[in-house]
This record gives C-alpha cells, sequence and structure tokens, in this order.
C-alpha cells in the first residue's frame, strides 16, 4: 500500500453536524482537513427528523432552565448538570446562528422559528408538554447538515471525501497523527497533526433493527479502545419507540407531538397507564418499554411484536379533546389532514413506499429501533478526550456528537437534543482544537505509524480461514437484539458475551473475495464488522456490570434505580489480550438532586 | 417470489470491459432493489460494488438506473420494479467500479452555483423574519439530496457535461428564491452563462427521475423566467 503523508494543524474525523460545525469554526483559525468515509452530505445527521430543541419560547412560555431540567430528568439523573446547563443555555443563541447560516425552519405566522411538541419537553410549572422543538418540516437534519456542508463550502475547507480513519498514532501520549485508508485506490494517508477531533456519529448497527445507517458501525470508538483509551457509560443504547415494523426506519416523534398516539391490540391508548401527565410524550426509555411490555402482555397487534401508531386527524382530534389540548391562542386542538401533510411529508413518504399506506387512512405499525448511543468517548465540556477517571486529557484529542460522552444525555437522551448536541459542542470542539493548536507544535511521527491499519487489512485481505463476514455480523446482530436491548438479565448478558467473544475468536480467520485496490468495500465492511464486536463486547461488558436499572438500561434482576451505588458513569478499558477494566466517575450535580421520575 | 437480478460489473484495475453478471434470488415483493445487492453482495459475491448508506432515501447514496431508470436502489421495492431487475450505474459519470460513478462532476457544478445562504447584513439579534409564505417559496428545492438521479437522466447533461444540470440548477433556486439571500443576482448570472439554464430542453427527465418528488422542470422554469423579467416573485 502507497502512503502518501499530509500536515495539518486540526484534522476533523467525521461530516455530520459536529464535524462540519467543528470544522466551520477550525478553518476559522487553523489549517483544517475534514475526513470522511462518506460524501458528507450522506451523514446520518441528514435523517434527523422532528427538530431542534431550544427554549426560545416562540409560541409559549419556556426558559432553557427548565430545558435543563427536563434534560438532566429525562437523563434518569446520570447525565452531568453542568454540561446540561451550558447546552440548554447556549440552545437560543445557536439555533440563531443555524437560521444566520441559512437553515430554513419553519415559520410562525409573524415570521419567527416555529417549534412544536416533543416527548420529555415540558413547561416546569405544569408538567404539561411545551412547544420547543424548532423544526423544518420533519427534515430539519437534513437541512441543517446541507447548511453546514454549504458554509464549509464557502470557506474553503479542505476536504477528504470516502476516506476511512483506521488509526489514531500517539506519541508520549499526544496525538501525533490520524492515518486513514482511500477507498478510490486503497492508498494509506498519514495525517499529521496537532489535534484531531472525532464526530463519526453512532454504532446502531450492532442491532437488528436499527433507525441508523448502514455505515453507523463505531469505527472510532473501537479505535480509540485499541489505543488504550477508555469508552464512557456503553451500556446505556436508547432504543426509540416509533420505528417501522421489521425496517426500523425511525418515525419521528413529531409525530405524537403533532397529536399522534400509540394504540395497542385492544384499540388502547396504553400510554394513559404509563405516564398519565405527559402520556405519549413521555421520554423515549419509558415509551419504549411500554411497548415492550404490551407486546409481552399479547397485546401487540395481532399477537405479534408491533403497536400502532396512529396519526388519522379523526384519532388527533379525539384524543386532543379528550387531554383538552388547545392552541396557543386557547382554541381547542383540531388538525386537518392538509396541516399534517404540510408538517410530516417525509414520513408519509416513507409509510407509503415501505408500508404500502397512507398514515392518513391507516395506522402505521410500529417497534422500537436501536437509535442512539448515549455513551461514547468520555470527554471534558470542553470535549477534551479523558483517558481515565481523574479526567486526565488526552493532549490534542477531541470529540463531540454522539461519539463522545460529555455527559449530557446520561441514562435517556431527550427528542432533539442530538442535534443541539451536535451544534453547541461540534462548535467548542472546533474552537478549543484550534486554539490548542495554535500553541502546540507538531508531535513526532512514530516510525510505525502504519503498522496497525496495514496489519489489519492484510489480515482480512489474505485471511484464508473461510468464515464469512456477513455470517459473523448476523448473528452478533441476532444476539444484542435477544439479549442486549430493552429489557435484560445477567442471564441474557452472559449469553451474549460468550456469544460475541466465539464471534470474535470467528472472526480472525474471515476471508474476503474482493482482492482489488480500488473502491473495495467488501474489505471495508470487514474491517468495520471487526470494530462492532470491539463495540458490542463494550456494551455488554457495560450492561453486565451495572446492577441497576436506570433510564434505557433496564435490568429486569436488578429492576430499581440504585443511586446510592450507581449514580456514577462506568469508563470500561479492554486490552489486547481482551482483558477488560472498570472505572468510575461522579456525576456533577448542579441543581438538581435525583428523584423519582414521573410523566 | 423468485427474481432476476442482472448487474452492470465493471472493475477498470482488472476487466477489458463490462459486463453483467445474472443473480437468481429469493425475494418478497416488499424487498427494496438494495436488499438484493446487499444479499448478493453477503452471500454470493463480495466483490459487488456500490455505494450505499442510509437505506431510507435520505442520503442520496445509491442511485443507479433500475430497468433503464435512474432510482434510489433503497427507495425502490421488488413488487414496483418486477421479478427481472437490470442494475446499471447512472449514466454520463466515468464508471469507477461496478455500479460507483465518479461524483466529482456532479458536485463541481453544483459548487459553481454558489450553494450557500448569503447575507451581509449584521444578523439580528434573534432570527430573521420571514414570512410562512415567503418560506413556503422555495421548499420544494429545499428537499434535494444530491444523489444525482436527476442530472444523470438528462439528455442534455449526457451530451455535454458541461452543463450544469438540473441538481445544481435547483440548489441555485432554493437561494434565489429564499427572501433572506442576497445574492439571487450573482446566481442568477452565472445560471444565464452557456452551461446555464438555457440548455435545459425542458424533457422532464430529471422531474421524472427525482426521488424526492421535487418539481424541478418547474424550478428551472422559474429560474429561467427570473432571468428574463429581473423578478423573484
Amino acid at each position: 500500500m502507497q502512503v502518501h503523508t499530509h500536515t495539518y494543524d486540526v484534522v476533523v474525523i467525521g461530516a455530520g453536524g459536529a464535524g462540519l460545525m467543528a470544522a466551520l469554526y477550525a478553518s476559522k483559525k487553523a489549517k483544517t482537513a475534514v475526513i470522511s468515509k462518506l460524501y458528507p452530505t450522506r451523514s446520518h445527521t441528514g435523517a434527523a427528523q422532528g427538530g431542534i430543541g431550544a427554549a426560545l419560547g416562540n409560541l409559549e412560555e419556556d426558559h432553557p432552565e427548565w430545558h435543563a431540567f427536563d434534560t438532566a430528568k429525562g437523563s434518569d439523573y446520570l447525565g452531568d448538570q453542568d454540561a446540561i446547563e451550558f447546552m440548554c443555555y447556549q440552545a437560543p443563541e445557536i439555533v440563531y446562528e443555524l437560521e444566520h447560516m441559512g437553515v430554513p425552519f419553519d415559520r410562525t405566522s409573524d415570521g419567527r422559528i416555529m417549534q412544536r411538541r416533543f416527548g420529555g419537553h415540558t413547561n416546569n410549572k405544569t408538567g404539561k408538554p411545551v412547544r420547543r422543538a424548532c423544526h423544518a418540516a420533519d427534515r430539519t437534519g437534513h437541512m441543517i447538515l446541507q447548511t453546514l456542508y454549504q458554509q464549509n463550502l464557502r470557506q474553503g475547507t479542505h476536504f477528504f471525501n470516502e476516506f476511512y480513519v483506521t488509526d489514531i498514532v500517539f506519541h508520549e501520549g499526544r496525538v501525533a497523527a490520524v492515518v486513514a485508508y482511500e477507498l478510490a485506490t486503497g492508498d494509506l494517508h498519514v495525517f499529521r497533526t496537532k489535534a484531531a477531533i472525532i464526530a463519526t456519529g453512532g454504532f446502531g448497527q450492532l442491532w437488528e433493527v436499527t433507525s441508523n445507517a448502514k455505515t453507523l458501525t463505531g469505527d472510532l470508538p473501537a479505535v480509540v479502545l485499541r489505543r488504550g483509551l477508555p469508552l464512557e457509560d456503553m451500556e446505556f443504547f436508547q432504543f426509540h419507540p416509533t420505528g417501522i415494523y421489521k425496517l426500523g426506519i425511525l418515525i419521528t416523534e413529531g409525530v405524537r407531538g403533532e397529536g399522534g398516539v400509540l394504540i395497542n391490540d385492544l384499540g388502547e391508548r396504553f400510554m394513559d397507564k404509563y405516564a398519565p401527565t405527559v402520556k405519549d410524550l413521555a421520554s423515549r426509555d419509558v415509551v419504549s418499554r411500554a411497548i415492550y411490555i404490551e407486546v409481552r402482555e399479547g397485546r401487540g397487534i395481532g399477537g405479534g411484536k408491533y403497536v400502532y401508531l396512529d396519526v388519522r386527524p379523526e384519532t388527533v382530534n379525539k384524543y386532543a379533546a379528550l387531554d383538552g389540548r388547545t392552541r396557543p391562542d386557547g382554541s381547542p386542538y383540531v388538525v386537518t389532514k392538509e396541516e399534517l401533510l404540510a408538517k410530516l411529508p417525509d414520513i408519509i413518504d416513507f409509510c407509503k413506499t415501505y408500508l404500502g399506506i397512507d398514515p392518513m387512512e391507516e395506522p402505521i405499525p410500529v417497534q422500537p429501533t436501536a437509535h442512539y448511543a448515549m455513551g461514547g468517548i468520555p470527554t471534558t465540556l470542553k470535549t477534551e478526550v479523558i483517558r481515565d477517571e481523574h479526567n486526565t486529557v488526552v493532549p490534542g484529542l477531541y470529540a463531540a456528537g454522539e461519539v463522545a460522552c460529555v455527559s449530557v444525555h446520561g441514562a435517556n437522551r431527550l427528542g432533539t437534543n442530538s442535534l443541539l448536541d451536535i451544534v453547541v459542542f461540534g462548535k467548542v470542539a472546533g474552537k478549543e482544537a484550534a486554539e490548542y493548536a495554535k500553541h502546540a507544535d507538531l508531535a513526532s511521527l512514530p516510525a510505525d505509524a502504519t503498522d496497525l491499519t496495514r496489519d489489519q487489512l492484510e489480515r482480512l485481505r489474505h485471511g484464508t480461514g473461510g468464515e464469512r463476514v456477513a455470517d459473523i455480523v448476523a448473528e452478533m446482530k441476532a444476539v444484542m437484539t435477544e439479549h442486549v436491548s430493552v429489557f435484560r438479565t445477567e442471564e441474557g448478558l452472559t449469553e451474549a458475551l460468550e456469544k460475541i467473544r466465539e464471534l470474535k475468536e470467528r472472526y480472525r480467520r474471515v476471508s474476503i473475495t474482493d482482492k482489488s485496490a480500488r473502491y473495495n468495500l467488501e474489505l471495508m465492511e470487514a474491517w468495520e464488522a471487526g470494530n462492532m464486536l470491539d463495540l458490542a463486547e463494550a456494551v455488554t461488558l457495560s450492561a453486565l456490570n451495572r446492577r441497576e436499572s436506570r433510564g434505557a438500561h433496564w435490568r429486569e434482576d436488578y429492576p430499581k434505580r440504585d443511586d446510592e451505588n450507581w449514580l456514577k458513569h462506568t469508563l470500561i478499558w479492554i486490552d489486547e489480550e481482551g482483558k477488560h477494566r472498570f472505572a468510575y466517575k461522579p456525576v456533577v450535580i448542579t441543581k438538581w438532586q435525583p428523584k423519582e421520575r414521573e410523566y | 417470489m423468485k427474481v432476476t437480478l442482472k448487474v452492470f460489473r465493471y472493475n477498470p484495475e482488472t476487466d477489458q470491459r463490462p459486463r453483467y453478471d445474472v443473480f437468481h434470488l429469493e425475494a418478497e415483493p416488499n424487498d427494496r432493489v438494495l436488499d438484493l445487492l446487499e444479499k448478493v453482495k453477503a452471500e454470493l459475491d463480495g466483490s459487488l460494488s456500490y455505494r450505499r448508506s442510509c437505506a431510507h432515501g435520505i442520503c442520496g447514496s445509491d442511485a443507479m438506473r433500475i430497468n433503464g431508470r435512474n432510482r434510489l436502489a433503497c427507495k425502490t421495492l421488488v413488487k414496483d420494479v418486477g421479478t427481472t431487475i437490470v442494475v446499471e450505474p447512472i449514466l454520463g459519470l466515468p464508471v469507477l467500479k461496478d455500479l460507483i460513478v465518479d461524483m466529482e462532476p456532479f458536485f463541481e457544478s453544483y459548487r459553481k452555483v454558489m450553494p450557500w445562504f448569503i447575507n451581509t447584513d449584521p444578523p439580528p439579534e434573534k432570527e430573521r423574519l420571514q414570512s410562512p409564505e415567503e418560506r413556503e417559496r422555495f421548499d420544494d428545492t429545499t428537499k434535494c439530496i444530491l444523489c444525482a438521479a436527476c442530472t444523470t437522466s438528462c439528455p442534455v447533461f449526457w451530451a455535454d457535461g458541461s452543463y450544469f444540470g438540473p441538481a445544481a440548477i435547483v440548489n441555485a433556486h432554493r437561494f434565489i428564491f429564499d427572501s433572506r439571500d442576497q445574492a439571487a443576482a450573482e446566481r442568477l448570472a452565472i445560471l444565464a452563462q452557456e452551461e446555464g439554464v438555457w440548455r435545459c430542453r425542458t424533457s422532464f427527465n430529471c422531474t421524472e427521475a427525482c426521488p424526492r418528488e421535487i418539481q424541478i422542470t418547474k424550478a428551472i422554469a422559474e429560474v429561467k423566467r427570473a432571468i428574463l423579467t429581473g423578478r423573484l416573485d
């Protein structure tokens, strides 16, 4: 493999919302490159639908403090409240900044940014849902991604598209270089750099049914783990309540924000039982568990593994009347088909395309879908990656967005907070990395910079063991879905761990057929499979370790939250021999002492 | 149901010329064409190469010719295209391997129309105001996912790749008709050039190809009218 060398001040890895926001800020002050395994506009930020949370108060009373409290409560009190407050107080300003960059938000009649209701976001005085999600139809993520990419083009940011970052190389503990594989040629590139920002998103591909893109395989968390750094809170993975049955394609919470309700086989609006105040707009962990329980107790549709999401105007209006829901002007909430069509065009298109149904005429079959990693690469509030429970910073290394754990989402993320997270912390990362690069010099490049990458890729390319990548991935997804999803037990998790370790063993004997240099996607998918197995192990070990139930991590054998023993973040390390160890970091509490969550 | 999948194959590294490989598969009517490709890649021929990511029509990676028509493989169901399915790369861009084409000429045209928001006034403390009607004016063209299905279905683009093509014009339209943007005149001047809108022959191929159902021909007509009248209504 030919090797090319580049030199930059800042290298951004990943070109979704966090990476592009970081690049926009870093490239103002420092020589910056963005490396992405996809064309930037293919990033999964573009799939975010419902909105970005900010207490603008454009339609009714709202305050950043309410947003922060809702986020802390939604996190089941595992989120770090200093980070949560920072994000929620930054939110209005950053939404205005996005608007100034050109994001075409929907508008109120007086020309301001339109807002809708979303799960877990409440008026803190009444406990009722509040209009906090700023939206652009049901393609808010698409609009933000396009806008950030466009502004980067305007600014002349250097992009390396379809380059897979395979390694980060350190010298004396500092970032020295980022190693990447160029898909078009099969060549290696060494990007010597002062600072690197990891912004590669999540890893929903560990599960069978997921809202995540096929490319969300957790490559960089796996790289970080291999380089001896810890991952944080990996046991907390969010299952979004409403994925299209079997396909997992996301149906935004905005559908329930506009008045859609979940219905079981008996025709009951069952969220009444689980969350009497906010009902269908409870936080996602609560709603996903409710659906699982309904299915388990035989009230799935036709006894199957799904329920209905009903957004037909007559259903919406019926339950809005029962709830006494009103418009901002005090008039009763009554929707028309035309209004829903205008607010949810993509959702309606998905249902027509993939299910052959019109959600204005029929309810949508939905099931929980693997959606979002609350855990990830641990960072400080300034997005600096840390190497231990004492917050010791790794000089030159930053992480932001879903790949990072700062931690604003704790044990469960609220809808609309992911788009907020990526722009708020992407911006911090860009500024901090550029500032760091101004004062740092380039670290010496170790002579063996590309060795680990070569070893991995050559072994896969020349493997003759006959194991097929697709089989290993399918078996991993099956066991993760069976035992490491919404409900967990010691027995199931132990079984999953054994299976994952068996798969890791088999992975060493993988063979591929494509030996060519150009666009060898088979090779890269094999490499991604190795990353997924490493993360599956980290997730399962962390889930096995945490003997309590909190947020998205529900242990049937430990069904209570245990603040005395577990109000703390998990850090996990896995060494080359596969041995793991844990350490713990305290949760930062500023204002809100943990109490029982009720919705 | 049984389907026959005929796939264009070409690796310039090893192949003298392109060929078609035929695969016989068991499929469900609701399977996506992408699911079939994934099945071939996983079980029958790992070297089959194509781009894909989100798998639900949002990221724009997997535009290809399916039975002679540009579509997204992830948004095309078997039941909609029948039991014999021919899959080929989109036309007019160099084939790099199998279904993967060089997208760089496409993005180069995109970049030429200044596809970014421009307003040089100091921004207000809060949002710039825009009425729902003003926002609605350019809504359709904000849907573009840059998949290239439109541009590579255009006979003018096939004949001469220097034509900006429908996707670039759609993205210019998105800013030209945004009441907050200040660079409409510059963009209209670019689009009035030789490579611009006047090459469009209104064949409607682009509108038919768009997986986002953008009324592309209408958008191009609106840009033409704006150039002629100097007005943005």
